[in-house]
């Protein structure tokens, strides 16, 4: 059984600090070349079909910017 | 399958939880504070305490804990959290009493309140931030500070000589009759993270049986303070901060 995962990031609460990135095993996540309003590259899920949804980068997000979800397929 | 099927009500896996507030945290990007405020948000949320719970917050960037946590508060001068807290847990005994301190404020100006609410065994939670520096102020030397480590007060390191040691005021803790859990985590990784988890939720389990204090003390980061980038300043903190201040629980009857 495969599964599937995706992320939605508050682009304006995240603060592109990057520790997402640093743990994400699939490397999904990159930051964004956008800034939001306060001038922060924010993270994004660059490679949406590798995601798991394992959830490592919200636990470790320390704003709680990052939602995940994840289906079983 | 489409990236539209997946999110969706039903698949949400993880997320903000509702205690915590919709304003936007202060601290710097990639700050430890942050994934620990959530962190209590999450045991206070899961325990189904939020009624019940009151922190107190502290003297240092943490100070605004209040505008993130979606439950009662109070705010104690420069480290007399545990004092605050003492009463509060006295005169309302059926409520969680936690204080959320510093290195700066809980082993510096706050030493002898720590050391005394937990040589009484007063039955709060003691959640307590170590990044080696003084975070809110610039980056001052703090008592938990390296030796060799710059600081904005050592420029050239700390030496022992003229700044004394390192002080690992969670061993001392743990020596009190009057604590009965005494842990060290840290936030840095997931797996760390859930271990830190747990660890809170069985200080706030601890609380109500009337055993003792219970002191967790989380390994942070302060990366504006210590001139890194987020990643990198917990890359430093496994190599040089771990050694010092090693994980795992020190105390647990």
């Amino acid at each position: 059984m495969a599964l599937r995962g995706a992320i939605v990031v508050d682009n304006e609460k995240c603060k592109g600090c990057g520790v997402c990135l640093a743990n994400c095993p699939t490397d999904t996540i990159a930051l964004a070349k956008e800034v939001n309003s306060k001038g922060y590259n924010f993270a994004f899920m660059a490679s949406p079909e590798s995601c798991t949804g394992c959830t490592n980068c919200a636990t470790v997000c320390p704003d709680s910017c990052i939602t995940v979800y994840r289906v079983k397929i | 399958m489409d990236i539209k099927d997946i999110i969706k009500p039903e698949n949400r896996v993880y997320g903000k939880t509702p205690l915590l507030t919709d304003n936007v945290m202060h601290y710097c990007p990639g700050c430890s504070h942050g994934t620990v405020h959530k962190l209590i948000a999450e045991v206070i949320d899961e325990m189904g305490i939020q009624e019940q719970t009151i922190g107190v917050s502290p003297v240092g960037c943490s100070v605004f804990a209040y505008n993130y946590l979606d439950i009662d508060w109070q705010q104690a001068a420069h480290g007399r959290a545990p004092a605050l807290a003492t009463a509060t847990k006295r005169l309302h005994p059926e409520k969680y009493v936690f204080t959320y301190q510093g290195d700066g404020d809980l082993a510096s100006i706050g030493t002898a309140e720590i050391m005394h609410a937990c040589n009484r065994g007063e039955n709060i939670v003691v959640i307590f931030i170590n990044n080696a520096i003084y975070g809110m102020t610039g980056g001052q030397m703090a008592p938990t500070t390296l030796i060799g480590m710059k600081t904005a007060t050592t420029p050239y390191g700390r030496d022992p000589k003229l700044h004394g040691n390192p002080l690992k005021i969670t061993e001392l803790i743990a020596q009190l009759d009057g604590t009965c859990f005494v842990t060290r985590q840290s936030v840095h990784n997931p797996g760390n993270v859930r271990k830190a988890k747990k660890a809170i939720r069985k200080a706030f389990e601890n609380s109500m049986m009337d055993k003792g204090t219970s002191f967790v003390e989380i390994v942070g980061t302060c990366n504006s303070g210590w001139k890194l980038s987020p990643v990198q300043s917990n890359e430093w903190m496994v190599e040089n901060m771990f050694p010092k201040y090693p994980l795992g629980d020190i105390k647990d009857i």
